[in-house]
């Protein structure tokens, strides 16, 4: 007969080992919150595409995939597909965001962008001149960022089938023998650093909906990182991890880099770098900027002695003018990201489910 | 000697009955009675043997239903006629070994009782003047709990060694110590120190009485003094200076927040308050709630107390510390949670040091470890009404009587704000102290803690975690990631349920949820519900109008938003924009938020809290707010000061739609016609009577149909909204003109904070099949 204390440390034991399993998904369909970047989508690409491509393995989850060639050098892949509306805004348009996005998806992995594919799908009726205008943003957007679109694909759906255009861009990048970038690299007490202001891009999109009669000025920071990375990683060789905070913003991406750590991702609210104009913005329309999308930003983590030669590398970059050291990793709570309030408190900032949905009762 | 023929029997005592001086109780008056026998604990509760003449068994009996220790709490006495063994002296306390899994092995923490309290005060007592003056029938029980069997090593009394006075005490049956786990003396016990943490920052460090002296004087002089207590520090003020108090204000970051009070006893509570019976009778029970009760116009604190509200907190002191502060100190103080806004109190010495430190100007602590972290508990006396709005220090961890066994044992994580947790086994719940906000990060310590402490207290190994419907809940996702079943229970299905369980009833009720927020099965925000429930299911059978809340989580902290939402409903997107602007809102705001009010990103809901918010910030009062429901607080407030009688009419304005099996409640004509009189120039006091006159009655006209259809004859009446007395009152009293029974809250809150054991209730339900 087992006692009360062996059945009680066996149940204690299994609460721990599944406390950190992978959200589950339990829905029949898709649901606008498995595209919302937050728990609901991990559980999603958890459940169908990593259980049927790869039998669990996670690894391939990463911004881009790793690839060795048989001589020993490393090129970095990735995909990405957009979608927006409005197509043009503030800042930029889809075809600036349909570059910079695989172009920053291979920075942050530590590899040099080189080239790309595209393929769009296009609705029946979509105007041409619209057409052309972001295929030069797309041209524009590449010779920035020093890639050539080398391979493409155009697919017409009829009317209804698809929300005007959407565009898939793949990339590939070489890494260099040096670079070692990874989140087993983490170690408590180092530093995260995020290049700039919060939430630009999101804001700009939303406004520029114009069904809300908010007129500041916002502009979408899309850009490429290359540059701005390639001195970040020149000035702090150690360099442990780093991520572009797109969709689900900066806190998604702390919550993943917890969780993928083990570690606690403490940031200090009165440091995060954020434009008035879009404080306010976010103010009047009740949602919170660390989970807005933001399209020219890193978050890096670095080591503590190098951190103040990598705010001053990306600080000379024109993209990094208002970079800063938002928060520390600690070893403690585990796997969780709390915000040092501005009066003093700590808050859990935790990856959500799916939309924002006020919890307050 | 008595006559009657000789009995043996067997008496099985359950409930609360161990580490509350049952068995010295018992064999006081076995001895006394003249009986042979023996009582012991086991896991079951307090077993005893008696043989004597049947009439003295029979009165030991009756002494157990009639007249038990007073922390006991009997939940059952059963006796067995056993064969008489001939054996007629002697009667002795049985040593137990039993670690047990009793059904209430922890009782809660009293105040000091009337013994103790001689002791302290009597100068030729070697207790006179002891702060940690304690006994079988008072002091800490819950908070200085480390596990179970409740024995002194297993509290965090352990490391103080009796004397020898002490531990005959300790020994002896006939001693009002007898196994008096905290049992303590000034040559043994736990000490006070103070130390000074002045401006010069030259710390003055001083022990025992003078420690107490050194506080109070401190205190009298104006200084903020952190003082740790039973279940955690307060922060203390002077409630007579003003200064003190906005000092205080300033250093806790806390706007508005009424403070809690102390007062030296039931004589200097009355002199602020009005008190009826019932007031009376909570302020000076043992549990020692702070008492929420209507202030008198002349009872003299400082303004900063409690800015412009009609009622104060008050509590009487409840432990030999308090008591003797209150004594020295000669007048109220303010005693308020040892936080920082809205972060958890602080219980452990080295937290307090470092968060409570640069706020106060001296610490007075003890060296008696608080295990479990207990805020004060809080009840709301009004209009004869009591309810218990926070169910913690006092009342936690007492086990409530479900209706029915529980197959497997489980484990509720209730909502997320005002947290608290429950156990269920058996046929009993027992739901935690009050954990708080889970966003908060200590807070979120603290119920990682409670999932893994109040279980073990209870013998409880979960085979079944009941949880909040909310996806984004932190205790949803705590339980989430448990390789456990869960069930996932809807939010006002469990308000309701926590009704059911405080009446004890099985059968399906009508239960009107009305509170600020919570997840319903469709993804929109619930708050003002009408559902046809019992424990194993609950159907929607009304709402309330659902309309957008402009700018999500920003309505809340704003309630001027939602009265922009309901006025654009009532009276137009136009008009509503330009009533804002009119009274002084921002332009660019009040177009914005306008647009919100009907824009897809903006969450739906029906939440009744909000509503009162909205006609809050409609009649001019709170547009922004700093603590949960501070406007509809202060709307009732208002509402107050007009008699029921003298209240407007707007008898035909909240308009009932049916569609399919739903009904649909619609004030928007109500808000129309509240508006129209505004701006005709009628008092906003009346206005705010009328809205609970008529939004109460409207509510409780869909209940009848509701009733009446479905043969359904009792309400309950639920959620945070039922917190409001004079809303209440209208609800209840027109429900009850019609004939039908009322089920209000009283001993479980009816806001979140009671949602664990609702969630408890149904779980175990649905366990059963």
């Amino acid at each position: 007969m087992t006692t009360l204390g062996e059945r009680e440390a066996a149940v204690l034991d299994r609460i721990e080992a599944y406390r950190r399993r992978r959200p589950r998904l339990t829905d029949d369909i898709v649901t606008l919150a498995h595209g919302a970047g937050g728990k609901a989508s991990a559980a999603l690409v958890d459940a169908v595409f990593v259980e049927a491509f790869t039998g669990g393995d996670r690894s391939p989850l990463a911004d881009a995939a790793t690839l060795t060639l048989p001589t020993g050098e490393r090129l970095a892949f990735t995909t990405d597909s957009f979608v927006v509306q409005p197509r043009r805004f503030p800042g930029g348009s889809i075809g600036h965001l349909a570059v910079h996005g695989t172009v920053n998806d291979l920075a942050v992995s530590g590899a040099t962008p080189l080239w790309l594919s595209v393929a769009f799908v296009i609705e029946e009726g979509f105007p041409i001149d619209e057409l052309r205008e972001i295929a030069g943003d797309m041209a524009e957007a590449a010779a920035m960022a020093g890639v050539r679109l080398v391979t493409g694909d155009t697919k017409v759906v009829g009317r209804g089938a698809a929300d005007g255009l959407y565009i898939t861009t793949a990339g590939i990048g070489s890494i260099s023998a040096e670079c070692n970038l990874g989140p087993e690299h983490v170690r408590a007490g180092d530093v995260v650093l995020l290049s700039g202001n919060m939430a630009d891009h999101g804001m700009a999109v939303m406004l520029a909906r114009g069904d809300l009669k908010l007129d500041a000025d916002i502009r979408s920071d899309t850009a490429s990182l290359g540059q701005l990375i390639a001195s970040l990683l020149e000035a702090a060789p150690s360099t442990r991890w780093m991520r572009d905070p797109t969709r689900g913003g900066v806190a998604t991406v702390c919550n993943e880099l917890a969780r993928d750590t083990n570690l606690a991702v403490v940031l200090d609210e009165s440091r995060l770098p954020i434009a008035p104009a879009v404080v306010g913005a976010c103010d009047l329309l009740g949602i919170d900027p660390l989970y807005v999308a933001n399209e020219g930003k890193v978050v890096a983590v670095v080591a503590p002695d190098e951190a103040d030669a990598a705010l001053a590398a990306m600080r000379s970059n024109p993209l990094g003018t208002n970079a800063t050291r938002i928060g520390e990793i600690m070893a403690e709570p585990e796997a969780i990201v709390v915000l040092l309030t501005s009066f003093g408190g700590t808050r859990i900032v935790d990856m959500l489910v799916g939309d924002p949905l006020p919890r307050i009762c | 000697m008595s006559g009657a023929p000789t009995t043996r029997a067997r008496i099985r005592v359950t409930g609360t009955v161990q580490g509350v001086g049952f068995r010295p109780f018992v064999y006081r008056h076995a001895v006394a009675l003249g009986l042979a026998g023996y009582v012991l604990n086991d896991s079951a509760g307090v077993l005893i043997e008696v043989e004597g003449p049947a009439d003295r068994v029979a009165e030991l009996t009756r002494l157990l239903v009639d007249d038990p220790p007073p922390l006991a709490r009997v939940g059952g006495v059963e006796a067995e006629r056993l064969h008489p063994s001939g054996l007629t002296r002697g009667f002795r306390i049985v040593e137990s070994h039993d670690t047990g899994s009793a059904d209430a092995p922890v009782s809660i923490d009293t105040t000091t009782c009337a013994d103790c309290l001689a002791e302290v005060d009597n100068p030729a007592d070697r207790r006179h003047g002891y702060a940690f003056t304690n006994c079988t029938n008072c002091g800490p029980r819950y908070t200085i709990v480390l596990g179970v069997p409740y024995d002194r090593p297993s509290t965090t009394m352990a490391g103080f060694t009796m004397c020898l006075r002490c531990q005959a005490e300790y020994d002896d049956p006939a001693d009002r110590r007898f196994h008096a786990q905290p049992n303590a003396c000034p040559e043994c016990g736990p000490q006070l120190s103070w130390r000074d943490v002045g401006i010069d920052g030259d710390a003055i460090a001083v022990a025992g009485a003078a420690a107490l002296e050194a506080a109070c004087d401190a205190i009298l002089a104006g200084a903020i003094v952190a003082m740790k207590g039973i279940g955690g520090y307060h922060l203390v003020a002077d409630a007579t200076n003003e200064s003190a108090v906005a000092e205080l204000r300033r250093r806790k970051a806390r706007d508005d927040k009424p403070f809690a009070v102390m007062v030296g006893s039931v004589e200097g509570a009355r002199e602020l308050c009005d008190f009826d019976r019932a007031a009376i009778d909570a302020i000076s029970s043992i549990r020692r709630p702070i008492v929420l009760v209507p202030r008198r116009p002349d009872g003299g604190l400082a303004v900063g107390v409690a800015p412009g509200l009609p009622e104060l907190g008050l509590m009487l002191p409840y432990s030999p510390v308090h008591h003797l502060l209150l004594k020295r100190a000669a007048r109220p103080l303010v005693m308020t949670s040892g936080n920082l806004s809205d972060e958890p109190i602080a219980h452990d010495d080295g937290d307090a040091s470092e968060r409570l430190g640069p706020l106060v100007d001296g610490l007075l602590q003890h060296n008696r470890p608080i295990h479990i972290r207990c805020d004060d508990s809080v009840v709301r006396a009004t209009g004869g009404r009591l309810q218990v709005l926070r169910r913690s220090r006092g009342y936690a961890p007492e086990t409530l009587k479900l209706p029915y066994r529980v197959a497997r044992p489980l484990l509720a994580v209730g909502a997320e704000l005002k947290s608290t947790i429950s156990v269920a086994r058996n046929n009993w719940v027992v739901a935690s102290h009050h954990i708080g906000d889970l966003e908060h990060l200590a807070t979120y310590r603290s119920f990682l803690q409670a999932v893994e402490h109040l279980p073990r207290l209870y013998g409880v190994v979960p085979e079944l975690v009941a949880h909040d419907m909310h996806p984004e809940y932190l205790s949803s996702k705590w339980a989430a990631q448990l390789d456990l079943p869960t069930i996932a229970v809807q939010h006002h299905h469990a308000h309701v349920a926590a009704c059911l369980v405080e009446h004890g009833r099985t059968a399906p009720v009508l239960g009107i949820a009305y509170d600020g927020l919570g997840f319903g099965p469709d993804g929109s925000l619930w708050g003002g519900e009408f559902l046809i429930a019992d424990f194993h299911s609950s159907r929607r059978a009304g709402h309330l109008r659902a309309v957008r809340m402009p700018g999500g989580v920003a309505s809340i902290r704003e309630p001027w938003r939602m009265g922009a939402a309901w006025s654009a409903v009532a009276t137009g997107r136009d008009e509503t924009a330009s009533r804002l602007k009119g009274s002084g809102g921002n332009e660019v705001a009040v177009e914005v938020v306008v647009d919100l009010a009907d824009h897809p990103t903006s969450p739906i809901t029906t939440s009744a809290g909000r509503l009162f918010d909205a006609i809050a910030a409609l009649l001019g009062g709170r547009q922004r707010v700093s603590y949960e429901a501070q406007a509809a607080i202060e709307l009732e407030a208002l509402a107050r000061t007009v008699e029921r009688g003298d209240a407007p009419r707007y008898s035909e304005h909240a308009v009932i739609t049916r569609t399919g099996d739903t009904y649909v409640l619609d004030p928007s004509p109500l808000i129309a016609a509240l508006l129209a009189d505004l701006d005709s120039g009628v008092q906003p006091r009346l206005l705010a009577a009328g809205f609970h006159e008529a939004f109460g009655r409207a509510t409780a006209d869909l209940a009848m149909m509701v009733a009446d259809e479905c043969g359904l004859d009792t309400v309950a009446l639920t959620g945070g909204v039922f917190q409001n007395a004079r809303f209440t009152d209208v609800v209840e009293d027109a429900l009850r003109a019609e004939g039908l029974n009322v089920l209000v809250h009283s001993a479980i809150p009816p806001n979140d904070g009671g949602v664990s054991i609702g969630q408890a209730a149904i779980a175990a339900a649905h366990d059963r099949g």
